[in-house]
């Protein structure tokens, strides 16, 4: 008897599990309509960043993603479905999070993510909502000041896997080797240890590090020009226009620039004049 | 899958060179500490004995990644310069090394225990009887555990992912990332590591049968 009860029990299992698994993969996503899909629900599921400050960090204490990003797709996210609309936040990385838009995961990528002309082979972009450029974070007193120090051989700048910053290296400091690490609060540890020279990426994201660690200092200023776009599935055009259109209205009502000031009005070294919009 | 080894063939056979040259580093010296340690924790002498439960004991069970991460971050701070290369190669045979530990001494214990008598009885001292009879039987039963420490080894080098350690996982990231086709690259890097564990398996259940 026991062993009937234990059959059917594994048995109920399996069946919950097929009907769980096949009503994921109802429709393809390519014949979806995001748009529709969150004015039907009221929510717009994000992709953010939740390991760098002032962009997309998880927040220990109420477990909640907060940052420059958040902000903004919050407000684009009311702009869209209205005020009542809800805005889920997906944690992703550099990695991870093209794989997560394709398979429908998150609606948007809105994660420190540079248009680039390799990327809008796989997604569409938004407009720009940020302009940031690549610098270097080193410890205060090394003799590296700029991107030209970097070209000797014995130098070893640290990066992130998955960011066209490392890329970048190739071009302006051929000479160097490069190491890429799995995530932000990764390549900073491996700087603090010593395993490599600087480290680099977007300045915004330095900025970051450099106000929690005051050993360290963005050098170098801005050597290249990174705009940020919002990355989103080919072929959902209705949902790009609303994006392009909510983000226009929050630039012109000065919701942007209020946001933008909250985070980086008091950062050291930002010019905030400049990005205002 | 084809146009990832034709775009990044030499990336991957670099990160597969790095893969097997930190598996077999790894697996020789771990194999050595397993071995001594096994013999230590089968020894009369309590205080080796002590030793080899405390080393086995923390190494088994505290995860590979935090071992490696700890020779990655820490170590540098405080002593010397290690890079991501070595201190993966380090976290892993010292964490082999504790299975392998394990592994051995299951294979010392099943040895008849007239073996060691009938040796010591004939005038062999501890270390030749166990280096001459206890230990050459000891590995003939252990032959397919150890296959599995090996086999195992092998999937855990790409730990070194994680600390910049150029194996192939690293590189599997890297061009993943660069290529933006995920799915075949990461297909095409686990028909790489087939191809060093599929002959050890093979090799593995060649020895079992010859041997045992």
């Amino acid at each position: 008897m026991k062993k009937i009860i234990r059959y059917i029990g594994v048995m109920a299992t399996l069946c919950a599990a097929l009907v769980v698994l096949t009503s994921c993969g109802a429709k393809p996503l390519s014949e979806q309509n995001v748009l529709n899909n969150a004015k039907s629900t009221n929510t717009i599921t994000w992709g953010v960043k939740a390991d760098t400050k002032l962009f997309g960090l998880m927040n220990i204490k109420d477990n909640e993603i907060q940052g420059f990003e958040v902000d903004v797709a919050k407000a684009l996210t009311k702009q869209i479905l209205g005020p009542k609309g809800k805005a889920k936040f997906v944690q992703v990385t550099s990695q991870t999070r093209i794989p997560l838009l394709t398979n429908g995961n998150i609606d948007g990528i809105i994660a420190t993510m540079t248009i680039t002309k390799e990327r809008e082979k796989q997604v569409d972009f938004s407009n720009s909502y940020f302009d940031a450029g690549q610098s270097l974070l080193v410890k205060k007193g090394s003799p590296i000041r700029n991107v030209q120090d970097l070209n000797k051989a014995g130098t070893t700048v640290l990066g992130v896997v998955g960011s066209n910053s490392v890329e970048n290296i190739g071009k302006y400091a051929p000479k160097a080797k490069v190491l890429q690490l799995s995530d932000y609060a990764q390549a900073l540890t491996a700087l603090k240890s010593g395993q490599g020279d600087a480290l680099t990426t977007d300045n915004g994201i330095l900025f970051g590090m450099a106000i929690e660690n005051p050993g360290y200092e963005v050098v170098g200023g801005s050597f290249t020009n990174e705009p940020y776009g919002i990355a989103i599935n080919k072929g959902q055009t209705q949902f790009k226009g609303s994006i392009n259109q909510a983000l226009k209205h929050i630039e012109k009502t000065g919701e942007y620039n209020k946001i933008l000031y909250k985070w980086f009005g008091n950062v050291q070294g930002f010019n905030y004049g400049e990005a205002k919009r | 899958m084809i146009s990832i080894f034709a775009n990044y063939g030499p990336d991957l056979l670099l990160g597969l060179g790095r893969t097997l040259l930190c598996s077999v580093i790894a697996l020789f010296f771990s194999l050595i500490i397993g071995s001594m340690f096994a013999i230590f924790e089968t020894t009369p002498i309590k205080f080796l004995r002590v030793i080899a439960r405390i080393y086995i004991e923390v190494f088994r069970n505290i995860p590979l990644l935090v071992i490696t991460m700890f020779f990655y971050v820490v170590i540098p701070l405080t002593f010397a310069k290690v890079d991501g290369f070595t201190a993966g190669t380090i976290g892993l045979t010292l964490y082999t090394s504790a299975f392998i530990a394990e592994t051995v001494r299951s294979g010392i214990q099943s040895v008849n225990s007239g073996q060691m008598e009938g040796a010591r009885a004939n005038g062999m001292t501890f270390w030749q009887s166990m280096r001459l009879i206890i230990l050459p039987q000891a590995y003939r039963y252990v032959i397919p555990p150890l296959g599995n420490q090996f086999i195992n080894l092998v999937k855990n080098s790409s730990v070194l992912a994680f600390v910049a350690g150029f194996d192939l996982m690293y590189q599997g990231n890297v061009i993943a990332s660069n290529s933006l086709d995920t799915i075949n690259t990461y297909m095409a890097v686990g028909v790489l590591y087939l191809v060093i564990t599929m002959p050890l398996s093979y090799y593995m259940r060649h020895l079992e049968k010859k041997l045992a």
